[in-house]
């Protein structure tokens, strides 16, 4: 590891006026940076802050749209070179090889005779300094791992030499498979790598973790790093206030219409939703909302007889995977939920499809000459109009949505909030997780899930962002 | 956690071994110097074969093109490669490069490569007819010696067969490239966040299953001494089944060389096997597809009661 020097203080990483779009949406603005060697930086902030964008530019996995990435310390362009080193949210392990074998594919130089030995030995020893006691063999298949054991390796991996020295090690979320033990020996390898002069970027939603390592605390919030100081400046309080608060000012226009809700249609596992409900799912993105809501749709829907007119329908977020058929017209794919309905003899009504789909096409606005044209001819926003169009034309009367505002302009999406707090005075029940907490406030009610478990239930006055957000992180410190 | 999970090469070894008892039962003069090889020789292209197709779907694709390229290549063989060595080569490593330069094109350009291999399989088809219009052509007579030799104790099918092995065994499971390689097929992003450029190493694998489908038309055509355009057309399905047979999955670069060789064995035999039950040629198909499936079947039992337990 490094020695720390003194007299050579040029930062392991200087980011000067980095910005990075996709497309039109900007993803980092104006993110000027230093990190030294020594320092552990703390980064937080809430879903879609540009946490992971940020850390992408710096390890070099997607290239700055505007403004200079550098690495002064060693002289080098190029972040793999430069030492800098990232253990990934989503393991970057071959599940069909050995420990030592992936070990081999991230040290390159490792060969000749007896390199599987060196590697074991290399990784045995990362694992024996990093998770003392670990049980874990280095002939192992990573595949017969468990999801925490995995998570150890990865993290060993990225801190073992591999031919060089690590100088900033990048984690994101690396104790979110682990329990509290592991997590705890995890903490204390990472305040010693930034004594011994290596410095760390620790992405966590557990503040107690961020405060028992971070030197330094990093805010980001829509692209923009909101606060940088020193980890005594802040109190955990405050850091969750920096974090909700920036920018939006309270929506104060907010129509309060007041529903008559009815008696409850859902209760499964804690979630419950009255006649009329709109009822928000929140929390951290990956903490259980999209599984409770699979879980509730299938268990109902899954069946083998056609039940006609379903009880529920659902709103994919995910258009690709589980929303849009790609090579149908805009009309089939709006009409799909309707066939079963309106079929005569078990043919499709062409003219009640048709009328059905203009009637639709008026109230929500798609941007289209014909529905006859291909669904991949709109844009995302559109798409998304036309899945909420196929699932509104239903009769069901609860509709389930899985963050369906994913990649859709502001102007869609104050069209939906309208059309859905219209549809819920006609007595229609929403399910709605969605990863914006903003949205939340369209909500009557808001279930906050953390690790799988609802953490907290909203409505009313406590209904508010900072709340949410409250909820959705660790207060407390981890049992060690 | 079950033996037989454990050890994916156990199942593939269990199947042959219990498909050889069998067969010496049934015909106990093939337990003999002569009768073993006469029941094996043939199974040594078709390992060649396998190996190829084992390197392209260690990197999660598949090749549709294999038998038509070892056909081509046998076709070489029996007229370039008999005529003069140098042209002969100079071809079959302008093949191999050939074969490398798709698997780049197939990762650059994003192709499904069961569609490129496929559409391959024609141009490889097609060459073949015209160096070979009708069959003939020859057999190199050094080739000839070679795949007609006779070590002592062993024959030359097994001997070869278990060189094969070892040698892809060693490449495969044991080098550092092989490792890089399977890890390609387990996890891609890793490999290149690691830094290594995806696109060479998909050239690599694909150059090295051309390589072996080379060897593969040579060993046919040593051991048949002529050569038609469509020789080697069933090794595509022969190799596929061969590769899974022998333990290896379609994803995930799961793929045991030794077990690819077995699997080769298994279906050589399985047709000789067939034949010594007099069954008509008509049902052998069927009956060697019967085979696989129980084979199949037997692995999938053992993984999900596996599973189960997990």
């Amino acid at each position: 590891m490094p020695k720390r020097d003194a007299s050579d203080n040029s930062p392991l990483v200087a980011l000067t006026d980095v910005a990075k779009r996709f497309g039109a949406v900007a993803a980092l603005n104006d993110v000027n940076l230093e990190i030294h060697a020594g320092e552990c930086l703390g980064l937080v902030g809430h879903n879609g802050a540009g946490k992971s964008t940020l850390v992408s530019v710096i390890n070099g996995a997607l290239p700055a749209s505007s403004g200079r990435v550098e690495f002064p310390a060693s002289a080098t362009n190029d972040a793999l070179a430069a030492g800098v080193r990232s253990v990934f949210q989503e393991l970057s392990l071959c599940p069909n090889l050995s420990l030592a074998e992936n070990l081999r594919i991230a040290h390159a130089d490792l060969r000749g005779w007896g390199w599987r030995r060196r590697a074991g030995v290399e990784i045995g020893q990362s694992l024996d300094a990093l998770f003392p006691g670990h049980g874990i063999a280095v002939d192992a298949q990573v595949e017969t791992l468990s999801i925490a054991q995995r998570q150890m390796v990865e993290i060993a991996i990225r801190f073992a030499p591999l031919g060089g020295t690590p100088k900033l090690l990048i984690l994101d979320e690396p104790t979110s498979s682990l329990d509290a033990g592991i997590s705890s020996q995890l903490l204390d390898a990472i305040t010693r790598f930034c004594d011994q002069g290596g410095a760390i970027i620790f992405i966590s939603h557990m503040l107690g973790e961020i405060f028992r390592v971070a030197n330094r605390i990093l805010v980001m919030k829509d692209g923009h790093i909101v606060a940088d100081e020193a980890a005594r400046h802040f109190t955990r309080q405050g850091l969750v206030d920096v974090m909700g608060h920036v920018a939006t000012e309270p929506e104060t226009s907010q129509e309060q219409i007041h529903r008559e809700l009815g008696e409850t249609v859902i209760a499964q596992d804690g979630l419950e939703a009255r006649r009329g409900e709109i009822v928000g799912l929140s929390g951290l993105a990956g903490h259980g909302q999209a599984e409770a809501l699979a879980k509730l749709y299938l268990d109902a829907t899954s069946t083998w007889r056609n039940i006609g007119s379903p009880r529920m329908v659902f709103i994919a977020g995910d258009r690709k995977r589980d929303g849009v058929l790609p090579l149908w017209s805009i009309l089939n794919n709006m009409s799909l939920s309707l066939l079963a309905a309106t079929a005569r003899w078990g043919l499709v009504d062409h003219k009640s499809e048709r009328r059905t789909g203009d009637e639709w096409k008026r109230r929500i606005g798609i941007r289209t000459e014909t529905l006859s044209n291909p669904i991949l001819s709109l844009s995302g926003g559109n798409q998304q109009k036309a899945l909420f169009a196929r699932a509104l034309a239903s009769r069901a009367p609860l509709v389930i949505m899985d963050d369906p505002m994913r990649g859709v302009d502001v102007g869609t999406k104050q069209d939906v909030y309208a059309l859905v707090r219209a549809e819920a005075a006609k007595g229609r029940t929403f399910l709605w997780y969605s990863t914006e907490t903003e949205e939340m406030c369209q909500c009557d009610r808001v279930f906050v899930y953390r690790n799988g478990l609802i953490s907290a239930e909203l409505s009313g006055d406590e209904l508010t962002e900072a709340r949410v957000l409250e909820a959705s992180f660790e207060m407390q410190e981890p049992v060690a | 956690m079950n033996i037989f999970s454990r050890y994916r090469i156990l199942l593939p070894i269990a199947s042959l071994a219990l498909l050889m008892a069998v067969t010496f039962y049934v015909q106990p003069r093939t337990l003999s110097y002569f009768g073993l090889n006469l029941l094996f020789n043939l199974a040594v292209p078709i390992a060649l074969a396998t190996v190829a197709q084992m390197l392209i779907i260690m990197v999660n694709d598949i090749d549709l093109g294999i038998g038509a390229f070892v056909s081509l290549t046998a076709c070489v063989t029996a007229t370039f490669l008999e005529h003069s060595t140098a042209t002969g080569t100079a071809i079959m490593v302008a093949l191999i490069a050939a074969y490398a330069l798709m698997g780049a094109m197939i990762h650059v350009l994003a192709l499904p490569a069961i569609v490129v291999t496929l559409g391959m399989s024609f141009v490889w088809g097609g060459l073949a007819l015209f160096l070979l219009p009708s069959p003939g052509g020859a057999s190199p007579p050094w080739l000839r010696e070679i795949m007609t030799v006779k070590p002592p104790l062993i024959p030359m099918a097994l001997v070869a067969a278990c060189l094969i092995a070892g040698v892809t065994h060693w490449l495969i499971a044991r080098s550092g490239i092989g490792t890089v390689l399977r890890g390609m097929g387990g996890n891609a992003d890793a490999v290149r966040r690691a830094g290594w450029p995806l696109v060479r190493l998909k050239a690599l694998a694909y150059g090295l299953a051309g390589l072996f489908g080379v060897l593969a038309g040579m060993a046919l055509v040593g051991l048949t001494t002529s050569a038609d355009a469509n020789i080697a057309l069933r090794y595509t399905l022969l190799s596929i089944a061969g590769v899974i047979l022998g333990g290896g999955e379609f994803i995930g670069g799961k793929v045991s060389p030794v077990g690819a060789v077995i699997g080769a064995l298994t279906l050589a035999l399985a047709a000789s096997f067939l034949s010594f039950m007099r069954l008509s040629p008509d049902w052998q198909i069927g009956a060697q597809g019967a085979i696989l499936i129980a084979v199949l079947a037997a692995r999938l039992l053992f993984n999900r009661r596996d599973g189960a337990r997990r």
